[in-house]
């Protein structure tokens, strides 16, 4: 088995820390796995994005071309990466942030409006838990339960008391997504 | 130790900590800046020294003083900083004292870019300082190996009073992967017989990279061969993938190896059977299996993230036996494992013949696919 997720936004938005949380989960589950940034002169304010591969024997590259699952926090990287998710993939875009539709239909879309529903679980930088949430809906990988796990046991002590409204964050991403796949049947 | 996510570059920090490291000296610079940053927190608070210097120039030379003493001491940079410390780093090695130095690799040449690069074989293998003098060089392709290497780095230089190079790239720098660090050992300063520690009771050492009479410098070269004949013997290191029935072999070390891990994967699914060799010391380089196996393979793929320079160590060992094609990506490109997968296919599928520099063949494919 390997698997591989690219998570793409701007600067801020908690891209990189949203891959983490996906690889201490694969980590704690028993997988390898690799976490890899964009660290370029372009993070600076730009776009940033990280690339996850989770597999149960030694990773070979870090990176690939065609990843089978995508998460597009901005206009930029949905623009980017459309083309170049994995024919049967999964793109699962932040709908707050882009004003299109995407041109392919031979993979999964799914819209989740996630600064609104950030916002809504009481602070916007939940996005990227809400967008992971969507994700493992889309993409299982792992379980939400396994992802909340993992959150609630490598978020420093300072900060779990933010745990219930990051897990709460998770559910509403992946209840929307369940919602819009369950539409798409 | 449980396994930890860790990023390359503070994991070979933590690494060198708990190998007993004393004092580090350096200047920021990415891709590695990170392994200077841990080293700012810990070192200080474990009471051991941490200097950012002026310069790259100066650090070097800190770490020159700082190992005449005998304590575990190292330094790390990118490319562009390396190349700074390489008058000082050949002053250490006509010292014959220990050192450890990480480069984190960056595209280059010039100050170029911040992207993974190999480009910086040649420096750390051939060339670098100015004057003979072997080195050893190791090459960790994966965050546990970059671990492993930082602790074995200090073991061999002070078995061989050696300059030991880790050359990382940007990939192994900024990735995080799960991996064990080592138990912390307690700093155990050796009262080595050349150490000069304080002369009180005890006869003056000296110190010095300064030979005038011309004839005791070339018995100091050739006392620096007999310590590198040993090291050739004993300190070879490399990893094999899918070889024993292999018809070709791709070859490759630190991320390119890793990335054509992935392609020799792929090619095997397809029927091909094709193996990978990943060197892990680049100096002493791994020439006898490369011997051993130009005696039974069809060809080779050489891939690398720059124009061809361990290529050169691949065409001395095999001898002209086989055909050896190359694949390169320089200035802080990193292949991806489709790209490799096309070149295992056109080894496995053409008639190939011995070249003299493969890289002639590359560079035209190279236009073409660029184009």
């Amino acid at each position: 088995m390997q698997k591989e997720i690219l998570i793409a936004g701007f600067g801020g938005q908690g891209v990189l820390f949203a891959g983490q949380v996906l690889a201490y989960a694969a980590m704690d589950t028993g997988h390898e796995v690799t976490w890899i940034p964009s660290y370029g002169p372009e993070m600076r304010g730009g776009t940033a994005n990280c690339t996850v591969v989770i597999a149960d024997e030694e990773i070979g590259s870090p990176l690939v071309q065609y990843p089978p699952a995508v998460v597009a926090l901005n206009l930029p990287s949905f623009d980017k990466y459309e083309a170049l998710v994995q024919p049967g993939g999964v793109l699962v875009v932040n709908q707050s942030m882009v004003d299109r539709k995407a041109q392919r239909d031979d993979i999964t879309v799914l819209y989740i409006p996630g600064n609104e529903m950030a916002e809504a679980c009481g602070n916007r930088r939940l996005l990227n838990m809400v967008m992971t949430g969507a994700l493992l809906a889309a993409f299982p990988v792992m379980s939400l339960d396994e992802a909340k796990t993992a959150l609630k046991a490598h978020l420093p002590a300072k900060h779990q008391k933010l745990i219930p409204n990051n897990f709460a964050a998770m559910d509403k991403g992946y209840e929307t997504a369940k919602e819009q796949l369950g539409r798409n049947q | 130790m449980p396994r930890e996510l860790l990023k390359g570059n503070v994991a070979m920090a933590e690494a060198a900590i708990r190998a007993g490291l004393e004092a580090y000296f350096g200047y920021p610079i990415t891709p590695q800046t990170e392994i200077l940053e841990h080293f700012s927190k810990r070192l200080p608070e474990l009471g051991r020294a941490f200097v950012q210097a002026e310069s790259e120039v100066a650090a070097i030379n800190m770490i020159y003083g700082a190992a005449c003493t005998g304590a575990r001491v190292m330094g790390s940079s990118s490319s562009p900083g390396v190349s700074l410390m390489m008058e000082g780093l050949s002053y250490i090695a006509g010292t014959e004292i220990p050192t450890v130095l990480i480069n984190v690799m960056r595209g280059g040449p010039g100050l170029g870019n911040i992207a993974p690069s190999q480009g910086d074989y040649f420096q750390a293998v051939y060339g670098g300082g100015h004057g003979d003098y072997p080195r050893i060089v190791l090459a960790p392709s994966t965050v546990q190996e970059a671990i492993d290497l930082t602790v074995l780095s200090f073991d061999l230089a002070e078995k061989y009073r050696t300059v030991v190079i880790l050359i990382a790239d940007g990939s192994i720098g900024q990735m995080m992967e799960p991996a064990e660090l080592p138990e912390m050992r307690p700093v155990n300063r050796v009262d080595w017989p050349w150490a000069t520690n304080g002369a009180i009771g005890r006869e003056r050492r000296i110190l010095s990279s300064i030979y005038i009479d011309p004839n005791e410098e070339e018995i100091t070269n050739l006392r620096l061969f007999e310590r590198w004949k040993e090291i050739q013997k004993n300190e070879v290191r490399y990893k094999e993938y899918y070889c024993d029935d292999a018809d070709f072999v791709v070859v490759g070390f630190g991320t390119a190896g890793r990335v054509a891990l992935s392609s020799v994967r792929a090619a095997r699914q397809q029927g091909i059977k094709v193996g990978l060799l990943r060197p892990v010391s680049l100096s002493p380089f791994p020439y006898q299996v490369l011997d051993e196996l130009s005696k039974r393979v069809q060809a080779f793929l050489v891939v690398e993230m720059n124009m061809g320079q361990m290529l050169n160590d691949v065409l001395m060992a095999t001898k002209g036996r086989v055909p050896v094609e190359f694949h390169g990506r320089p200035g802080g490109v990193v292949p991806f494992p489709d790209e490799i997968l096309a070149e295992i296919q056109r080894v496995a599928t053409t008639k190939l013949s011995v070249a003299p520099d493969p890289r002639h063949a590359w560079y035209d494919r190279m236009l073409a696919m660029t184009k």
